[in-house]
Order: structure tokens, then sequence, then C-alpha cells
């Protein structure tokens, strides 16, 4: 399998803090790779940087074999923030609809796919209510709609499921896995929810700007002799003090 | 196509704040209707008290719109009891007038009322007295106006002022909280992990709030011009363009300032510093009166340079030849404005 994103020696630190520590990564195509670790870890700059949205102080970042950042290839990574990025005066439809144009989407397939990521996130029915009007959680799965909107490669994806009903997240993640599998799509998801952190094919445990230790959920089980994941991210974070 | 679609958001979140609308669009005509109406409201006759004058006298007095009224005897407790605004006593075929004084104007206007008067009574009273002095009172002189007329009043200058200004400060504003609110909501940072460019973001800021700058103008134009009457020599088409030129300067320097504010608050911050000391140096205090270092500071304001030229072609009636030098300013203002927001957007993303 190929490459995806290879990422080399990466740093960045804001003022004094170092926030990342030279960070070396490689993640392969078709892979759902997971960001675990406590807030304040780092998880977010690290992704911000894979996107292109912030500068490495140290290190390069190469997305499908070209250095980030670059802006064609923007159009394949789709990105969902942490934070919703959403234009509140605007209906969800029209949410979808700015971004959609931003890829430059032609009509029709504008259509096909706001039908699609709307259906995709059970929003089809609110699709004309205003964004100001929705709960947290509608709002979050606004956000993962947009990031797939323009049906790109790789989906980077921050904290997805916060604020969503154990339901939908289940559904969200099926169908992360459906389109791993048949779409093969690279897909980065950082969470600091465990039981979620167990679908991912393989993880890397942050902590302070360092990767702690990263594999396989089964590998690292085995590894730390751990039962779960929790007990693994304790044990690693022990081990390097 | 980015550019119009970032275009068509940015209306159709405008269009939705009707609120905004009613700001930008409405706020300038009620100010400026209610400084018309304050600027043009005839001022009260002055209350004089007198005090043994003859009532020839008191008629020429009241002929030329003197309150007057006869006491026996009065002092000045009593101009402050019965609030007159003077008291003229006659004795010894001397006049002694007490002032008020509360308000300068008032004092200084019924002064030169009383002055007049009395001028032009004397020497009738002292007719065949060689000595006397020559009556200009009765219209002699005839006065022209290079500008204008005598119809002339004080808010016929300002206007151009106010309307230069009102554009220069809801444009500011609004077009700075605009950008100021997709940087806080995150929605900016979003924008930036699409494929747009930081060009095509600042222009579609330029035409997005540059259409309603256009449609501001035009109602503060037309309804100053047609409903308050303001004197408009030059053409309209000028006025019209050197406002867009001031929009368009007000636009780059509002989202530019944007930058440099964390919030709404912080936003508003910057009237006081950036907005409030442009009125100062707009030309409703002559700049030419002002210290060497206070008009050098004066040519570094952007509606400095749109009053003179607003000013220019309403009252003076000039043309844009003759008021070239105000556009090209105006012009480079916008230009390094633009620049400095390209720059700006960098600390988001390098392309």
């Amino acid at each position: 399998m190929s490459i995806s994103i290879a990422v080399n020696q990466v740093s960045k630190s804001f003022g004094k803090k170092m926030v990342l520590n030279k960070i070396d990564l490689n993640i392969e195509e078709g892979q759902i790779y997971g960001f675990i670790g406590p807030s304040g870890a780092g998880k977010t700059t690290l992704v911000k940087m894979i996107v292109g949205m912030d500068r490495p102080d140290a290190g390069t970042i190469h997305v499908l074999n070209k250095q980030i950042p670059n802006l064609e290839l923007l159009q394949e990574i789709g990105y969902m923030s942490q934070s919703d990025a959403l234009y509140m005066e605007l209906t969800g439809e029209e949410n979808l609809k700015f971004f959609a144009a931003l890829y430059k989407l032609s009509k029709t397939e504008q259509k096909k796919r706001i039908t699609y990521s709307a259906d995709l996130v059970n929003l089809t029915n609110e699709l004309k209510m205003r964004v100001s009007t929705y709960s947290g959680g509608m709002k979050r799965r606004l956000s993962l709609a947009i990031a797939l909107i323009q049906n790109p490669k790789i989906l980077i994806l921050d904290e997805p499921t916060v604020g969503i009903d154990p339901e939908l997240r289940l559904g969200i993640w099926n169908e992360l896995l459906r389109l791993k599998k048949e779409e093969g799509k690279t897909i980065i998801v950082t969470t600091h929810v465990m039981d979620e952190a167990e679908k991912c094919d393989y993880i890397a445990m942050v902590r302070d700007g360092s990767i702690l230790t990263r594999g396989t959920p089964k590998e690292l089980k085995d590894l730390f002799n751990a039962e779960n994941l929790d007990e693994v991210f304790l044990k690693a974070g022990r081990g390097n003090e | 196509m980015r550019t119009l679609a970032l275009i068509k958001r940015i209306c159709l979140e405008m269009v939705r704040d009707k609120r905004t609308l009613a700001l930008l669009f409405i706020a300038p005509l009620l100010i400026l209707s209610l400084m018309y109406l304050l600027f043009n409201g005839e001022s009260a006759d002055p209350k004089l008290g007198v005090v043994n004058v003859d009532s020839d006298l008191v008629g020429k007095l009241e002929q030329g719109n003197i309150n007057v009224k006869q006491y026996e005897k009065a002092t000045n407790e009593t101009i402050v009891e019965e609030s007159l605004d003077g008291l003229l006593i006659m004795e010894d075929e001397s006049f002694e007038l007490t002032l008020q004084n509360s308000d300068p104007s008032i004092a200084k206007s019924l002064q030169m009322k009383v002055n007049q008067v009395i001028a032009s009574h004397v020497p009738l009273k002292r007719m065949g007295n060689p000595t006397a002095p020559v009556d200009f009172s009765n219209n002699s002189m005839e006065t022209n106006y290079v500008y204008g007329s005598s119809e002339t009043v004080f808010f016929d200058v300002l206007s151009p002022i106010l309307i230069g200004f009102f554009v220069f400060f809801f444009v500011f504003l609004i077009s700075g909280i605009g950008l100021l609110k997709e940087r806080t909501s995150g929605t900016l940072e979003r924008l930036m992990s699409t494929p747009i460019r930081r060009g095509e973001i600042v222009t579609a800021y330029l035409v997005g709030y540059g259409i309603f700058a256009v449609i501001q103008t035009v109602i503060v134009v037309v309804y100053s011009i047609s409903a308050l009457d303001i004197v408009l020599v030059g053409s309209l088409w000028n006025v019209i363009f050197i406002n867009l030129l001031l929009a368009l300067v007000a636009l780059s320097l509002g989202t530019l300032l944007s930058t440099f504010a964390a919030s709404e608050f912080q936003m508003v911050q910057f009237i006081p510093i950036v907005v409030i000391p442009q009125i100062f140096f707009a030309g409703i205090i002559p700049l030419e009166g002002m210290a060497g270092w206070l008009q050098a500071i004066g040519k570094i304001m952007p509606v400095y340079y749109a009053t003179d030229a607003l000013k220019g072609v309403m009252y003076k009636g000039l043309s844009l030849s003759d008021i070239s030098s105000d556009i090209l300013a105006l012009i480079v203002f916008a230009l390094v404005f633009i620049a400095l927001n390209l720059f700006a957007l960098k600390k988001y993303r390098k392309l």
C-alpha cells in the first residue's frame, strides 16, 4: 500500500511552549488513523498542519506525495474542525452549497453531494432551517457533512463525534468504515474516547507534543499487556516518565 | 467562481441581518435629518431689557428682531431673574450694555444688533452735524458671494463632510465586524482549508460589502439632495464616485484593522482612535489655521481628502480634474490597505 500522508520531523512551538516535538508519521492509504490523547496534547495543531492551515517550525509534511502547503491538494482533503465553523445566519443547505461552490463542484454534482452528505448525517429534514436554530449535535453533523461535500480522498476529522448521541455516533462510524472499505479513503480522526480508538486501524497516542506509542489497537494491548486502550495509555505514559 | 460564491454568501448574510441593514441605510438618514434641523433652526429672538431709552429707539430695536422689555430700574440681578440676554441703560446721552453672556454666541449677536441700531439711530438725531458717522444701515452696500449665496447656511458646507464621514464610518464598522465574525467563529480558518486563494477572499469582501456601500452612498446622497435640499453645484455622479472610493478605503481599512481585534468589542475600540480624529480633520475646523505638524497629521487621514473633494464638487462645483489630487490620494490609500490585507491573511496560510 502507498503512503498517503508522510510527516517528517515536524516541530512547532507557540511562544516558548513546545506543542509538537519532532513528530514522524506515515499514514497508509485506505486506513483509519486515530490520534488519541488528552486535550492540549497537540492533536489539533498536528492535523491543522497536515491540512496546511498552520506552518511547522521545522520538518516537512507530504500529502499524496505533494508537499504541504499546496492549494490543489486541498481539493482532496475534507476537514472538520473542532469548533463548528458554520454560518449561523444561513440555512444548513446554504452552508453546504457555499462550500460545494468553493470546491468548484458542478450544479448537478452539488445537488447529488448535498443530498448524499445531508442524508448521511440525518439532516435532510432540517436543511431548510437556519443553523442558528440547530442544536449542538446538529451543528456537529452539519460540519461533518461539509467535510464530505467534495468527495475528498482524505478525511481529517478533529473530534467528530463530540456532542453526538450514541446511536448517530455508531451510524457515523459505520459510514466511516464503509468509506474506507468501499471507496478506499484515508481517514484521520482525533478523539479522546477510547472505544472509538478501538475502531481505528492504527492509533498514535499523543501527549505533550510527542507520540508515546503507536500501533494497531491489538498490538498495543499485547505490547503493554493491557485489557483496554485506557490502560495502554496510562502505562505508555508512565513508561515515558 | 469561488469569489462569486463568497460574494453571494456575504450578501445573503447581510440581507438576513435586518438590523445591520437598517444601521447601514437608515441611521445615516436619521442623523443627517437631525443635523439639518438643528443647524437650520432660526435662533430665538434675544431678550433685551431697557431702562430710560426713548420709544423711538425701542421701536427700532424691535424692528431688528429684538424682544424689548422696558424697566424703570434694573440691575445685574434683573438680568438673571428675568433671564434677559442683555440690558441697555441710557444715562446722560451714553449707552451702557450689559450682556448675560452665558452663551457667547448669543451675546455677540445681540451686541452686534444693538450696536447697529444705535449707530443708525444716533446720527438721525444729530442731523446736520458734519461729524456724524456715515450711515451704512440702509443696505447701501451690496454683497456678492464666490460660492453659494446669501441663503447659504452652515449646514450646506457641513453636509458634504457629513456625507463623506457617514459613508466612511458605517462601511468601516460593518466590514470590519463582518470579517471579524468570520475570524472569531472559525469560519475564516475553515475557508483556509478549502482551495480558495487569499486574493479571492479579499476581493470577495471588497465587492460583497462594496455592493452595500454603493447602495448606502446612493441613498444618502439622493436623500440629502432631494429631501434636505442640500446644495449640489457639481455632478451627482462625481459625488457618488468620490464616496465609492472612500467606501473602498473604509472597507479595506476596516477589514485590515479587524486583524488586530480579538472581539467585536475590541473592534469598537478602534472608533475613538481611528474614526473620531478624522472628523476634526474633515474640514469642520479649517486646516489652514492648525499648527504645521497638525496639518501633517490631517494629511494622512483619508476622510480629509474625501471631504475636500466632496466640498469641491457639491459646494464649489469643481470637476473631477480639479480634485484629481484628492482622488489619487484615496486610490493610494485603498491600494495600500488592500495590499496589507493580503499580507495580514498570511497569518493563516502562505498561499
